[in-house]
């Protein structure tokens, strides 16, 4: 049992695959739970094909799952932006299932890394950018320069634009990262002290009772949380889509 | 100074971040809890941004605490 409650994001590297430019790519816990993640999306996908004109139970939860993220992008962003459906669902179901899954005891969350939420983030403003520049051209850039203003407030408010464009792909990986790092920090803290009292034994036993029930509330938190983090993300990429479509604000 | 004794006290300092967090998630709570019981048929479609703006706030805080764990850990 380890007593650090940071020792559960270790990576273990179980097997040596290629080298590229020096670093070593192996195969680690984070990329075995990861593909764990997307073959339980597919399998859940995959029992809902039943395709019956009036849905049964699995059927309708796939298509309420369709549902919510096509509603949210149509929404958010509008029915052009519907080709980037498939982006903002992979992006929630893929967060929502690596969140779940490190629910489990001795389960690993993949999202608890920097590494993995900084590329799912920096992927999205990515395409963000590059669709806004293939639909509209070098015109894209008067998102930081909203119109209407005075002509002398644009030397302020260009540069503090960008600077707010620029904190949104740091934004949204940290945001994930940090709440999923601080809900497992918490869970293996309360957890820990529950293992403390009840080690000491006799009576001081009896109080690890508390920190047991904390444990139980922060797992119910954290179940929201998960959900919680890949909805923001989700409609967080709708919204930043929008500046695609609406270049006028 | 030691250098983990700076480590610690530069911990506790960035994780006073979350005053912030709390103070801000209350707030917003609060305002959609008077709204809903002034109008509670409007209550549930505001849902979506009560959640959003609940999630956004609880970043800003952690954010802090990321600060922290760097600092302790880095």
């Amino acid at each position: 049992m380890a007593n650090d409650p940071m020792k559960q994001f270790e990576i273990v590297e179980s097997a040596e695959l290629f080298q590229i430019a020096g670093h070593t790519i192996s195969w680690t816990n984070s990329s075995f739970w990861m593909v764990v993640s997307a073959i339980l999306i597919v399998a859940f996908f995959a029992l809902t094909t039943k395709r019956k004109l009036v849905p049964g139970k699995m059927q309708s939860l796939g298509e309420l799952s369709y549902e919510f993220i096509a509603n949210m992008v149509k929404d958010t962003t509008g029915v052009e932006a519907m080709k980037f459906m498939p982006l903002v669902f992979t992006l929630f179901f893929f967060i929502l299932a690596a969140n779940l899954i490190g629910m489990f005891p001795y389960a690993f969350t993949t999202t608890s890394h920097i590494a993995v939420t900084a590329a799912l983030a920096v992927f999205t403003i990515c395409v963000v950018i590059v669709a806004g520049i293939w639909k509209n051209g070098f015109k894209w850039f008067k998102i930081f320069a909203p119109s209407g203003l005075p002509a002398i407030m644009y030397i302020i408010i260009v540069p503090i634009e960008i600077i707010s464009f620029i904190s949104r792909p740091i934004t949204l990986a940290v945001r994930l990262f940090a709440n999923m790092v601080a809900g497992h920090v918490m869970l293996k803290l309360f957890a820990i002290f529950a293992a403390f009292l009840a080690a000491k034994g006799g009576i001081i036993a009896v109080g690890s009772i508390v920190p047991m029930f904390a444990t139980i509330a922060l797992v119910a938190l954290e179940f929201l949380v998960a959900g919680l983090q890949a909805f923001v993300f989700a409609i967080l990429t709708c919204v930043y889509l929008n500046d695609v479509y609406h270049v006028d604000h | 100074m030691e250098e983990q004794a700076a480590r610690y006290i530069g911990a506790g300092l960035a994780g006073t971040a979350l005053i912030g967090a709390g103070i801000g998630i209350g707030s917003i709570f609060s305002n959609y809890l008077a709204g809903a019981l002034r109008n509670p048929s409007a209550a549930a479609g505001q849902r979506t941004n009560l959640l959003l703006g609940f999630a956004l706030c609880e970043a800003t805080g952690l954010f802090g605490f990321v600060l922290a764990m760097i600092i302790l850990f880095a």
